[in-house]
């Protein structure tokens, strides 16, 4: 049997499910960005397999793939930063106990 | 048969410590499992000829945003505790909602006939992206250029607090 865009296209529809998971039940502020680091991942497998199996001679995908892995560093960069900022005027990191600005 | 063997290693690879990485109550354990998840991903790379993908793949996913995780991880130590509760009361629903998602996902794309290209990939690639980095995609280039470099002086301006 061989590997086809399929097998990668489902790959990725269940990591991105598997991230959305950790996004939806975790407390913590970094765990959260760890579930959306999965999903930014699975969107890299869906570019690259379909730059592979659909349009073979470009490299648009694997372009878009980059952008996306310098998007991601950027907003772990600047998430992380705001995780501690909060932190040193809040004394925590659970986003259920952020709720100063509710109501 | 040696391509889908490698293949379906890499993907529980990459799955297994996923599902470590969201349901983990070690936090510090949880992010050490982003480590082979991201590395089965670079592997994915690999077989799909993408090697200047996977390289970068390694380079800013497992050495950068791992250790990144890993530091603020240690600097907030009273988020992290293993006596934490580290779910909130939406495990029953975000489990469901994930797999309501994945089996839409699936079944639309098993439904979908998607194009099939001909042709071999350029071979070695890291010529034909820097070509078209600095040709078709440059004004994608120079954006995110500066987004990196917006988000590094916002970073250090949000982290760095009141003197």
């Amino acid at each position: 049997m061989h590997v086809g865009l399929m097998h990668y296209l489902i790959l990725s529809a269940l990591l991105f499910c598997t991230g959305l998971y950790g996004v939806v039940t975790r407390r913590n502020a970094v765990a959260i960005l760890m579930g959306i680091e999965l999903m930014l991942n699975a969107a890299n497998i869906n570019l690259v397999a379909f730059n592979r199996y659909v349009a073979p001679t470009a490299v648009g995908g694997q372009i878009f793939a980059l952008v996306i892995i310098t998007l991601a560093a950027c907003e772990a960069a600047v998430g992380l930063a705001l995780v501690l900022a909060a932190y040193r005027t809040l004394e925590t990191t659970q986003v259920d106990e952020i709720n100063i600005m509710k109501w | 048969m040696g391509e889908l063997g490698a293949f379906i290693v890499l993907a529980l690879v990459t799955l297994i410590p996923a599902v470590v990485v969201v349901t983990s109550h070690n936090i510090v354990r949880a992010a050490f499992s982003l480590v082979p998840s991201f590395l089965g991903v670079t592997g994915l790379y690999i077989l799909l000829q993408a090697e200047f993908v996977a390289g970068i793949q390694v380079l800013i996913y497992v050495g950068a945003i791992t250790v990144l995780l890993l530091f603020v991880i240690m600097l907030t130590e009273g988020g992290t505790g293993v006596r934490l509760r580290q779910v909130n009361e939406q495990v029953p629903l975000g489990a469901m909602a994930a797999v309501w998602l994945a089996f839409v996902i699936i079944v639309i794309l098993t439904r979908t006939v998607w194009p099939v290209g001909a042709g071999s990939p350029p071979p070695y690639n890291a010529t034909a992206i820097g070509n078209a980095f600095m040709t078709d995609y440059v004004l994608i280039f120079e954006a995110t250029s500066l987004v990196l470099l917006v988000s590094l002086i916002g970073a250090i301006v949000t982290a760095r607090g009141e003197e």
